[in-house]
């Protein structure tokens, strides 16, 4: 599937280049975003390092496993395969908390910790696990409270009212990630089982 | 009224957990720097682990974008979207939405300075901007951190989470704004 799209992408935007006569612009564009990606990678590096230090103080002070107790109920629901106190459950209640107030740079660092975690349960390391595809459905989906950044443009954009769209951000948000908790289950219940080590 | 709230919550956040965070550590004494420090080391070695997904996937969507290939697709698009109530300005955006955050937001900046942010336009590039995340930002970055390589149904998930959020933004919007 990713190979697929992944292919798709590339050529139908070399060929269209091709066409309209402006092949250079596919060097252009190729060479600019490898070096924007590694870009962004480094300065993922420091945000890193602020949230993984401040989880890790959450962890031994015994707060992400109080989380996880709290929402325990939901939790075990969305995530079968996963113990209920488990450090992965901790580490997924802060990424969905960090999205949902529109913190996007803290919630990367903690999803990513929640994906360590969730690894460590997954019985074949190079293949998605169940409670992987949950948990990224939830996260992209997720419902937005403060779709902060946006927010600030309209604001410096002169916008009589730049929180008008908060409520309907919610409407449509709660939509997105009520199907795709759905699709999710019925995937999960329907896939075939795993074969690649 | 609103907005106040909001703002207030979004200043406070990030410096309401850097300090109830130590703080209840220093509680259940937690040795708080030291600790702070182990858990920091990891930010260097998981951040570098996505570089090849993260120049794999932005190279591909960057030649996508810059060839004109999306406008192709946008306008191909365009006849059905239309029937749905969304401007042709917006398509886009929708197409870009799962592919990459910062060529979202540049998006909906751009409509906003042309038409406005209290346009109809204006409102439901908001709205689109603040439903549902980067996809395969998401997917490449949060595999490619634990080294998994096959994504099975989750790009799926994803994408038709994306349609919806994308349906539901325009339906919302028509409803309320139109």
């Amino acid at each position: 599937m990713l190979n697929v799209i992944w292919l798709l992408l590339l050529v139908s935007g070399i060929i269209t280049a091709a066409l309209n006569g402006n092949i250079e612009i596919v060097t252009e564009a190729a060479l600019g975003a490898a070096k924007g990606a590694v870009e962004i990678c480094f300065d993922l590096v420091g945000v890193m390092a602020l949230w993984l230090g401040i989880m890790k103080i959450a962890e031994r002070a015994g707060l992400v496993e109080g989380l996880a107790r709290i929402m325990k109920p939901l939790m075990t629901k969305l995530f079968p395969g996963v113990p209920a106190e488990h450090p992965a459950m901790g580490a997924i209640i802060l990424n969905l908390s960090a999205n949902m107030l529109g913190l996007g740079n803290a919630a990367t660092p903690f999803g990513m910790k929640a994906m360590q975690e969730l690894q460590k349960l997954n019985n074949y390391s190079k293949e998605a696990s169940e409670a992987m595809c949950t948990f990224l459905a939830l996260n992209t989906s997720c419902i937005t409270l403060i779709p902060a950044t946006i927010i600030g443009v309209r604001l410096s954009l002169g916008s009589a009212n730049p929180v008008e769209i908060v409520g309907p951000c919610i409407f449509a948000t709660s939509v997105s990630m009520m199907i795709a908790v759905s699709l999710d289950y019925w995937f999960r219940n329907k896939s075939p089982l795993r074969r690649t080590k | 009224m609103l907005f106040e709230i909001l703002n207030i919550i979004s200043k406070w956040a990030i410096p309401f957990l850097l300090l109830v965070i130590p703080l209840y550590g220093l509680i259940k004494k937690v040795p708080v720097y030291e600790t702070f420090v182990e858990g920091a080391e990891e930010g260097f070695t998981t951040a570098i682990k996505i570089i090849p997904f993260l120049v794999g996937m932005m190279v591909a969507i960057s030649v996508f974008r810059a060839s004109g290939a999306m406008e192709v697709l946008s306008n191909i698009l365009e006849p059905v979207t239309s029937k749905m109530g969304a401007p042709a300005e917006i398509l886009p955006l929708a197409i870009m939405r799962p592919l990459s955050g910062s060529g979202v937001l540049g998006l909906a900046t751009e409509l906003m300075r042309i038409y406005g942010p209290d346009s109809f336009i204006g409102r439901l590039a908001s709205v689109m901007q603040g439903t549902t995340d980067t996809t395969f930002f998401v997917l490449t970055v949060y595999f490619g951190s634990v080294g998994i390589k096959k994504y099975r149904y989750s790009i799926v998930t994803g994408l038709v989470a994306d349609i919806s959020g994308f349906i539901a933004s325009l339906y919302i919007c028509n409803l309320l704004f139109r």
